[in-house]
């Protein structure tokens, strides 16, 4: 066997440790519509449902409520435009979006994100609303960091600056409004930006 | 010198070398999973993947998902071993200079 031919074994071994480990459809566009959605929902929340200076959020005002609605629209919308997007550009690519690749990504993505979304929501019933921005942000970089291992790219460092912003968010009480604008939706639209520049450049 | 004395001759195929590839950094694949990744015939995998279990270099663990077989592919510690000092001596390899 020469020279070109260890180089093929390699190229080849590298691209199939990818390819059986790594989840490598995310699109860059999702970050950034989601940065968007997230900044929307805070606009709303912020101008319509939040209490004005001398009010308080009661958990069954229907305030609240809306509030939770809102939040989780702007969720879904997220989850669903990633879906499609990603949908779309697995097969431009001819792959597979439902793999065993794919399942362990979302698992562990999963397992803080639900883990802080439980806590939160117990939280909320002991009316401590306090934190709430601050334990969103973490629980979400946590999750990202530990999905990060099963995908291409760089979601891991977006996982860290989520991560930071909420302890800081932590410290700064008042504030959560504004650093949660500042994690899910600047963070969200400069990494995505980032992904989407480097994707047109392959 | 020594160099090729680390080139595992069991890797020299490029299926066996592909099931290393993968079983290394999953924690197990299945058959299906192999097959679909390698682009192979099943009893081309299949008497690959004797070969790697006779050098006792992955497990073979078979279960039942309902009511259908599933045989699952673990990688061994003495795999492992073997597969990176492979991957060594080709980098070696490919970084000697021409003669």
């Amino acid at each position: 066997m020469d020279e070109k031919d260890y180089l093929k074994d390699i190229s080849e071994i590298k691209n199939l440790m990818n390819r059986s480990s790594r989840f490598i459809s995310l699109s860059g566009l999702s970050g950034i519509f989601a940065g968007i959605y997230a900044m929307a929902g805070a606009a709303i929340g912020y101008i319509y449902l939040f209490p004005k200076p001398g009010e308080y959020l009661t958990l069954h005002s229907w305030n609240f409520k809306l509030l939770l609605a809102l939040l989780a629209s702007v969720a879904l919308l997220s989850i669903v435009t990633a879906y499609l997007l990603t949908t779309l550009r697995a097969k431009k690519n001819n792959e597979k979006i439902w793999d065993t690749t794919t399942r362990r990504l979302l698992f562990n993505f999963l397992i803080p994100l639900v883990t802080g979304g439980i806590y939160i929501i117990i939280k909320l019933n002991s009316q401590h609303y306090g934190l709430t921005a601050s334990l969103m942000l973490i629980f979400y970089g946590l999750a990202l960091v530990n999905a990060s291992k099963y995908t291409i790219g760089n979601v891991k460092y977006l996982g860290y600056a989520q991560i930071i912003i909420g302890l800081i968010c932590a410290a700064l009480p008042g504030y959560g409004l504004w650093f949660w604008l500042l994690g899910f939706g600047l963070f969200h639209i400069i990494y995505g930006s980032i992904m989407y520049l480097k994707e047109r450049k392959d | 010198m020594g160099i090729i004395d680390n080139i595992n001759k069991l890797f020299d195929h490029r299926i066996r070398l592909g099931i290393m590839s993968i079983l290394v950094v999953n924690e197990d694949a299945d058959f299906n999973r192999l097959k679909e990744l390698l682009d192979v015939t099943d009893g081309n995998l299949a008497s690959h993947i004797k070969a790697l279990e006779q050098a006792e270099y992955i497990l073979v663990e078979k279960s039942f998902v309902g009511r259908k077989p599933n045989t699952n592919y673990i990688i061994t510690k003495l795999g492992k071993a073997a597969f990176t000092k492979h991957i060594e001596a080709l980098e070696k390899l490919i970084q000697k200079p021409e003669k």
